[in-house]
């Protein structure tokens, strides 16, 4: 018997650390986009509270409790992490299966910030993009996902297949800010 | 000449650096500019036209005269100012636009024609013959005229961008800024402060003013370390604003390294800022103007403020013997803090009659004039006028102030005018120019340190007020404040050549020249002199040139206007403006899961969109590209070929409303296709005009899988969402790219089958899986889908799985197809299968055809309507007399066809006016033995049989082809149902 085996997005391309930011590929489990259909919004967002017990993220926003996480996707669209999501939520949502289709790191640091800055064209400023805040936007020319996950901690996502430029990009950016000392 | 105990120079660290092969010392803290100047080198570049020699005229970022080129090789950085470049340790600086030395330039012959090379010269010169200008004018003129060249080579520096968010913007560090980031700053706002120099302080630095009871400068130490205390407070030097643009963004080019010997590991050259403020304060001071007179370009001619700056900042007096021509109050100062600095003042003249100029240990004139100077490679005198007596004065330096123009430039970035004021004989900035920005200090017309700070606190309070922050209470430091007077001296009278914009040699003559041939209009003005131009934009001239043309045309200063000031406001590399761009970073490289596979394989990548592809898979033996793609096709015709085909677009679509949003789409009927079949489908744009094909799978009552073309996905997905959302939002549907999810391989060729079987969970047969099957498949284990679709005209199916598993199964699949006679296949081989099948892509689909053209009427349902279709009908898109598709294949013996060339009725000449159509894709099919096209002509499925004359004018070939149909290899599709 034949057997399929897996590979990550980012294997063999990370970790990485330079001066003192890290970037670490995660393993998000299982990843779902939630689109509820026209006029469907509430009761999707009550299908999903209650078959996964964490408040369905308003735009721009991302809630989560132990080994799952739903980010706020784009028009119409949340991004269900973690568990396999629950069959019932198909009644008033379309469901469909992107676990394979981003590559999901971190970037956590004291000077994450400052190496995002050189990437990402929003405001990523603490007081302004706070932990459980996300958005859709820019990383370099990439279109990708950004959430922060800490203190000093991002998490972000990109296409599967722009994994290696996710990562020359974030290098460079982070040679950049470690070269100013 | 260095001062002893004057400047903010560390003399403690000596530094050596080059200009032009010559060693020179300088300390800590000098720029070129300051160290020749302290080394008596007052010779520092040569002029954009005439070559005329000429030393520094100012001492900041706005210089015309000494610009230099940084470094050698590929990295050389043309038309660096003087004025700005910190000296390091080491620099080589070299002069530009001279030969064969700066001293002796051979070009300076143009000066002596400048009779004949006035304003217009070229315009009425060189018009004739037309063809001329191009090939051998321009040239000539640009190879003699000139800035500095880049090295033509790679360039290796590295470029950053970056982005920042701030409260409160405060756009330079003078008196005023200073002020207004601690106002803000200690009020608790998220300050920025930005400063071109390397220092803060602006002119404080460069005057000997008393700040709060000490040098001024010194209290600009203070208050920069205080800010520096300040967590909310962030401090910027060596960096210009250089635009402003809409919702409170700015643009800034910081200088990262070019201070510095060696970068650090990894150090950007430049870093350009894109800055979003919520308000901000321009406090960028201003531009001292100089005097137009005779010969007012030697070198050691400059402005007042800048013989005051070299002497204060940098301990350095620009001459041994001192003259200031000035018409108002301020350039006094620079005779007495000459005095105090014991350099000889040779004559204080003031041009107004009624100045105080009593009291001084030098000459005075007041009401006098100089009129012209000499001393070509330097000045040595000047001429001056007074009470009707002309005398000669011995002087090495002459420091002019015409008096100053507030740095206006930011504020009309977007389209706003500068206002007139005649006290100041100035343009100030009009108050809400740019949303969010206020203007104080100097820029804003008020000259005095006391103003300045004043105005500096005063508008930080009313940004923290407009903020919701707390406004501070706190008293400004006392300072001088003496009062600007000044009576307007724009040229003096005089016949020689009077220098205005000394970066394009432009003289007051040429704008009264300009006048007289009726170019009156300042905007015209600038396009006929060529005034205002380059690298400083006329930062220098453009007020004076004005006022002349005023003059010249009997309208006042506020009517005749200005030009535009656009961003930036100093040269910035494209390298900076591309940040991130060069190389690797110029666009994302999308890699399939079978990229690594096929690189181990040898196959060169060719980019589709911004995939990258195998183009063929080359075998030991093999030496050109037409044997690997040959070998590929003879798998797939003949055994089993696999190909990567996860580029594809694939827009997962579902909904009550998926239905009727494909009918909407596609020009053919997808909501009677049958759950588990798929079927091909035609998109137009709204003009008509084809705009995508693919093929469509119902994997549930509500559920479909899309497929687009590679190039096309994210245009068809985008075409979607404007139907959705504006068309026809009352669709119950949502949809999203599954397109990175799976890894779909395409499984070709009559042993396709036999692959497949030995790695899906349940076998297939014919009747399970017949032609345009589609379905939920176990592949090894893992849930994938499986299509029984071909490109390739053969048995074929295309498989996925969860991209996890695309290299995994990619290695099975060739294990298996190798092990039966087949293997992978490219591009290449790909696109000669589908020629052979008459199949279409984006090179018959190329914008311009309709399904008529491509013979798919009959794909445009009668029975709905769909987008394109009421364009699609329109008369001259239907016309029996268009190009139409067609196969071609060559007459006799085998010759090459090639994509692009045109088609001519055999007996006629191949011209414009005999086109008959033009060839889109060809291939040399190993199936039939010759070349195969596809093309397009006049009435094509007419003229099946007819023979037409193919030439491609590009590269130059000639032969002749019958048209014939487009399906050359089983034309009835009895291989593909297999």
């Amino acid at each position: 018997m034949v057997e399929l085996s897996a590979k990550s997005p980012c294997a063999g391309l990370l970790p990485m650390t330079i001066g003192g930011v890290s970037v670490a590929e995660v393993d998000l489990g299982r990843l779902t986009s939630i689109a509820p259909y026209k006029g469907r919004a509430t009761e999707a967002a009550e299908d999903f509270k209650a078959a996964h017990g964490l408040a369905y993220p308003a735009a721009n926003r991302a809630t989560g409790k132990d080994g799952s996480r739903a980010l706020w996707f784009g028009r119409d669209m949340v991004l269900l992490a973690g568990p396999s999501c629950d069959d019932r939520l198909a009644q008033n949502a379309a469901l469909t299966d992107q676990s394979d289709a981003w590559a999901s790191v971190t970037v956590t640091g004291e000077r994450a910030e400052e190496v995002l800055a050189r990437l990402v064209p929003i405001d990523l400023r603490a007081a302004h993009f706070k932990r459980g805040h996300t958005a859709r936007t820019l990383i370099m020319h990439m279109n990708g996902s950004i959430t922060r996950v800490g203190a000093d901690s991002f998490l972000i996502l990109v296409f599967r297949a722009m994994a290696g430029t996710l990562v020359h990009d974030l290098k460079q950016a982070m040679e950049a800010v470690a070269a100013r000392g | 000449m260095r001062i002893d105990g004057k400047g903010l120079i560390d003399r403690s660290k000596k530094l050596r650096f080059q200009f032009d092969e010559i060693g020179y010392s300088a300390f800590e803290g000098d720029t070129v500019a300051s160290a020749l100047l302290a080394a008596g080198q007052r010779l520092m570049g040569r002029s954009f036209k005439y070559h005329r020699p000429r030393g520094v005229l100012t001492a900041g970022s706005e210089e015309p005269n000494a610009l230099l080129t940084v470094g050698h090789g590929a990295a050389q950085e043309p038309n660096v100012r003087a004025t700005t470049q910190e000296v390091y340790d080491g620099l080589r600086v070299r002069s530009q636009n001279a030969w064969p030395s700066l001293k002796t330039d051979v070009m300076a012959v143009n000066d002596l024609a400048w009779p004949f090379l006035g304003a217009g010269f070229y315009y009425k010169t060189f018009m004739w013959p037309r063809a001329f200008w191009e090939r051998l004018y321009e040239p000539v003129i640009r190879r003699a005229a000139g800035l500095g060249g880049l090295s033509g080579e790679h360039n290796p520096d590295t470029y950053e961008k970056a982005y920042a968010f701030c409260d409160l913007l405060v756009i330079g560090a003078g008196p005023a800024g200073l002020m207004a980031a601690l106002t803000a700053g200690r009020a608790g706002a998220d300050v920025f402060l930005l400063d071109e120099d390397s220092r803060m302080g602006g002119r404080l630095n460069a005057e000997t003013y008393i700040v709060d009871g000490m040098p001024g400068s010194d209290w600009a130490t203070e208050a920069v370390a205080e800010l520096r205390s300040m967590e909310n407070v962030r401090l910027m030097t060596r960096t210009t604003l250089v635009g402003a643009y809409d919702h409170g963004t700015y643009a800034a080019l910081e200088r990262v390294s070019s201070h510095r010997r060696v970068p650090a590991e990894g150090a950007a050259l430049e870093t350009f800022w894109r800055i979003v403020a919520k308000r901000a304060i321009l406090a960028a001071g201003a531009l001292e103007r100089p005097i137009a007179f005779e010969n007012n370009d030697r070198p050691g001619i400059m402005t007042a403020g800048a013989v005051r700056a070299y002497l204060n900042r940098w301990g350095v007096s620009p001459g041994q013997r001192v003259a200031v021509f000035g018409n108002n109050d301020d350039a006094h100062r620079t005779a007495t803090d000459l005095i105090e600095a014991g350099v000889e003042v040779a004559a204080l003249i003031d041009s107004r009659p009624d100045a105080e100029l009593k009291g001084h240990a030098f000459p005075t004139y007041s009401g006098g004039l100089v009129t012209g100077s000499t001393g070509r490679l330097g000045l040595k005198r000047i001429a001056v006028k007074s009470d009707g007596i002309t005398e000669e004065l011995e002087v090495d330096c002459l420091a002019m102030s015409g008096g100053w123009n507030p740095t206006v430039h930011v504020t009309c970035h977007m389209n706003g005018r500068p206002t007139w004021r005649e006290d100041i004989a100035s343009f100030v900035p009009t108050p809400g120019s740019v949303p969010g920005l206020e203007v104080a200090g100097a820029c804003k017309g008020d000259f005095s340190t006391a103003a300045c700070l004043a105005a500096g606190a005063a508008a930080a309070k009313s940004a923290l007020k407009e903020l919701g922050l707390k406004v501070p209470r706190g008293a400004v430091p006392d300072a001088e404040d003496s009062p600007y007077r000044l009576s307007p001296l724009w040229a003096v009278p005089g016949k020689g050549r009077a220098w205005l914009d000394f970066q394009n040699d432009v003289t007051v003559k040429d704008i009264k020249q300009a006048a007289t041939e009726n170019f009156r209009s300042v905007e015209h003005m600038k396009r006929y002199t060529t005034q205002g131009m380059a690298t400083d934009q006329g930062k220098n001239s453009n007020v004076a040139a004005l006022a002349l043309l005023a003059d010249a045309t009997g309208r006042g200063i506020p009517e005749t206007g200005t030009t535009t000031f656009r961003p930036p406001f100093t040269p910035v590399a494209l390298a900076a403006f591309g940040a991130g761009a060069q190389g690797e970073g110029f666009a994302p490289r999308r890699l399939t899961t079978s990229h690594a596979t096929s690189v181990t394989m040898d196959a060169p990548m060719i980019e589709a969109g911004l995939w990258y592809r195998p183009s063929y898979f080359p075998k030991p033996g093999e030496t050109h590209w037409r044997q690997s793609c040959d070998r590929e096709v003879g798998y797939v015709r003949n055994a089993v070929g696999i190909c990567d085909v996860s580029t594809l677009g694939k827009i997962d679509i579902q909904g009550l409303g998926a239905a009727a949003l494909l009918d909407m789409v596609y020009t053919n009927t997808f909501s009677t296709l049958k759950v588990g079949r798929v079927r091909y489908g035609l998109m137009l744009r709204e003009d008509g005009y084809v705009m995508d094909d693919g093929t469509t799978a119902r994997l549930g009552e509500q559920h479909y899988v899309m497929t687009t073309t590679t190039a096309a996905a994210g245009s068809v997905m985008r075409h979607l969402e404007f139907v959705h959302q504006v068309l026809r939002p009352d669709l119950d549907v949502r949809f999203t790219s599954v397109t990175e999810q799976w890894a779909q391989f395409a499984v070709a060729g009559p042993k396709s089958r036999e692959v497949l079987n030995d790695l899906l969970d349940d076998r297939i047969d014919n009747e399970s899986w017949p032609f345009m099957a589609c379905g939920p498949v176990g592949v090894a284990g893992v849930q994938g889908r499986l299509f029984r679709i071909s490109f390739s005209g053969e048995h074929a199916y295309e498989v996925a799985v969860p991209a996890r598993y695309g290299e995994s199964l990619f290695k099975l699949l060739l294990a298996r197809a190798e092990a039966l006679g087949g293997g992978a296949y490219g591009m290449e081989a790909l696109n000669v299968l589908r020629i052979e099948k008459g199949h279409i892509t984006h090179a018959e689909i190329h914008g311009r055809t309709t399904a008529f053209d491509i013979g798919f009427a009959r794909m445009v349902s009668a029975k709905k309507d769909c987008i394109g279709q009421a364009m699609a009908a329109r008369e001259g898109l239907v016309e029996p007399d268009r190009e139409r598709l067609v196969g071609l294949k060559p007459v006799g013996a085998v010759k090459e066809l090639t994509a692009g060339a045109h088609l001519f009725a055999r007996d006629a000449a191949a011209t414009r006016e005999n086109d008959q159509g033009y060839v889109t894709s060809v291939g040399f099919s190993p199936t039939l033995g010759h070349f195969i096209a596809l093309g397009f002509v006049k009435r094509g499925p007419e003229r099946m049989g007819e023979t037409l004359r193919l030439v491609d004018h590009l590269r130059g070939i000639e032969t002749e082809v019958e048209i014939c149909s487009p399906g050359f290899v089983d034309p009835e599709g009895e291989r593909t149902r297999g």
